[in-house]
């Protein structure tokens, strides 16, 4: 049985909670973006760039049976890296969970000034593609 | 006035002494807003404390005071830059605002097939007005090639210029590259056409003196924010005998002479283009910002800004990798650069969480990204409450940060 959103949030949550140090986080959120699972090549169309963060990133979503699996990229390594924590937060789940999430591990982990609208790196335009290839497979 | 001393000058800023992510803040991102000293900042709160009234209208105390705080900004910001007339400095919300107004009301003395001319390293507002103009009046838009080396192509000016240009909207210092442009060359050059010309000193009237007669250039474009006064005021400094006879940019109170039904006139210089109530306190602010610049040591300030930008690029180009994108012969302490591969928002990210304030990105100059091929730069730009101290701890940030990204 793999693990839930929050499972998995919570995980994050106590990983983050080793480091006092803003430059000890960053490290670890570029060393996670080399565990991101990659989109090919061919699928960084245009369709799957999001656009509003001054790094390109990439999205891409397949469905299993019952759980969709993303698979991302960026130009930028700590773009990655967060993009990278989504993913694990959020693949591999179903669209309903995925739409449904709440995603409380950014405030926990600090993250939470990539939140606001006007942030170069996008956060919100992440998380907001991710739901919406969610909320996609759930309205036919 | 004493000789110029850094750390003297740093607490008149009160802000140069926060914390930012723990660190001591180092605010590097002068080219997008300078910050303010306590003069400007006391001033805002004592105009709403004490004078706070509309302007132009009153047959009340307070009215008459804050009519004369307001026209005497004016007064004071027309002697720093030269203008011979103070009728002749209009206050407006910005450098956009003020490139917006001549590009309305010159625009309607144009005819299709009119040339307006600007420079390929122009920031964004100064190359949309322009566009708009000509998708209204058919005027054409055309531009003068950069180098490699980050300078204006001045061969290629000298023959884009002819009779048919009718303005040349130029910036003094490019905010991305930091290059100075010859500008006393290419206003006369354009005069010899009979064009006229817009010298957008956004970037340049916080770091170099700036003289409209001696430069004599037909208007004159700035934003308060950038030259230690508030945001939301700005100026546009124009000759009286080309503002005199274009039509004003917006309708409505201030601008006015008498209304009727049947026919409006208008009102003279300056209020002819200061239509609405307008931001009163940033004015008499911005007043305040000129003042603190000529109360302190201003030859020594430059002097050692120019220090300071020299010293940069000395240090920086000791780090593996780097590219300055921009390497005019002439340049302000604003400098753009890349490390190798890593990405601006990598390295201004990481530089933030040690405390740097730079700028990643395009710097609303995307034609220019696009010419040298590239997203985006890291941007530091240094004003003279910078110091040497500052510049060793950005490189060693930067060193920090490049062992992470790399």
């Amino acid at each position: 049985m793999s693990k839930s959103i929050n499972q998995i949030q919570d995980e994050i949550i106590e990983e983050f909670e080793m480091f006092d140090d803003w430059m000890e986080k960053y490290e670890y959120i570029i060393d996670l973006g080399k565990e991101l699972p990659l989109i090919t090549e061919e699928k960084k169309t245009e369709d799957r760039l999001i656009h509003g963060c001054q790094s390109r990133v990439w999205v891409a979503s397949e469905m299993t049976d019952t759980h969709l699996v993303f698979t991302a990229d960026s130009d930028a390594i700590i773009t990655k890296g967060i993009i990278s924590l989504l993913i694990r937060v959020l693949s591999n789940q179903t669209p309903k969970d995925i739409v449904t999430s709440e995603l409380y591990f950014i405030g926990k982990i600090g993250l939470q000034e990539h939140l606001s609208p006007t942030r170069a790196n996008g956060l919100v335009g992440m998380i907001n593609r991710l739901k919406s290839d969610g909320l996609k497979q759930l309205t036919p | 006035m004493s000789e110029f001393n850094v750390n003297q000058i740093r607490t008149d800023f009160p802000i140069l002494k926060e914390s930012v992510n723990g660190k001591p803040l180092i605010y590097f991102d002068n080219g997008a807003t300078s910050q303010k000293p306590k003069p400007v900042i006391e001033r805002i709160s004592s105009y709403y404390t004490h004078e706070n009234s509309n302007v132009h209208r009153g047959v009340h105390f307070l009215s008459d005071q804050a009519t004369n705080a307001y026209e005497q900004a004016r007064t004071t910001i027309a002697h720093y830059i030269n203008a011979p007339r103070s009728q002749e400095v209009i206050f407006t919300k910005g450098t956009t605002d003020s490139i917006n107004t001549v590009a309305f009301s010159i625009g309607e003395t144009l005819k299709p097939g009119d040339e307006v001319l600007i420079s390929g390293m122009e920031h964004h507002s100064n190359i949309v007005p322009w566009q708009m103009l000509c998708e209204r009046k058919g005027t054409v838009l055309k531009v003068i090639p950069v180098t490699p080396k980050g300078t204006l192509d001045l061969d290629a000016f000298d023959a884009l210029l002819s009779e048919r240009t009718k303005l040349l909207s130029i910036i003094h210092i490019s905010n991305t590259l930091g290059t100075i442009n010859p500008v006393e060359y290419l206003i006369g050059k354009a005069h010899q056409v009979g064009a006229k010309v817009l010298l957008d000193a956004a970037q340049s009237i916080q770091h170099l003196p700036i003289d409209v007669q001696a430069l004599d250039c037909d208007f004159l474009t700035f934003s308060g924010h950038k030259v230690f006064g508030p945001t939301g005021i700005g100026i546009l400094y124009g000759k009286k005998e080309v503002l005199d006879p274009l039509p004003p940019y917006q309708g409505g109170g201030d601008m006015i002479d008498q209304v009727s039904f049947e026919k409006t006139t208008y009102n003279g210089l300056p209020l002819k283009f200061e239509a609405g109530t307008p931001n009163i306190s940033g004015a008499i602010a911005l007043g305040a910002a000129f003042n603190y610049l000529t109360s302190i040591d201003l030859r020594g300030a430059f002097k050692h800004e120019h220090t300071l930008g020299t010293y940069l690029r000395a240090r920086m180009r000791e780090i593996p990798g780097v590219r300055f994108i921009g390497e005019a012969p002439e340049t302000s302490s604003t400098l753009s650069f890349l490390i190798g591969d890593v990405h601006p928002l990598d390295l201004g990210t990481l530089l933030d969480k040690q405390g740097i304030a730079v700028r990643t990105g395009h710097h609303c100059t995307q034609p220019l990204m696009k010419q040298f091929n590239i997203p985006g730069t890291v941007r530091a730009s240094l004003a003279f409450y910078n110091t040497t101290e500052e510049i060793d701890q950005f490189i060693v940030a930067i060193e920090r940060s490049m062992h992470m990204l790399s």
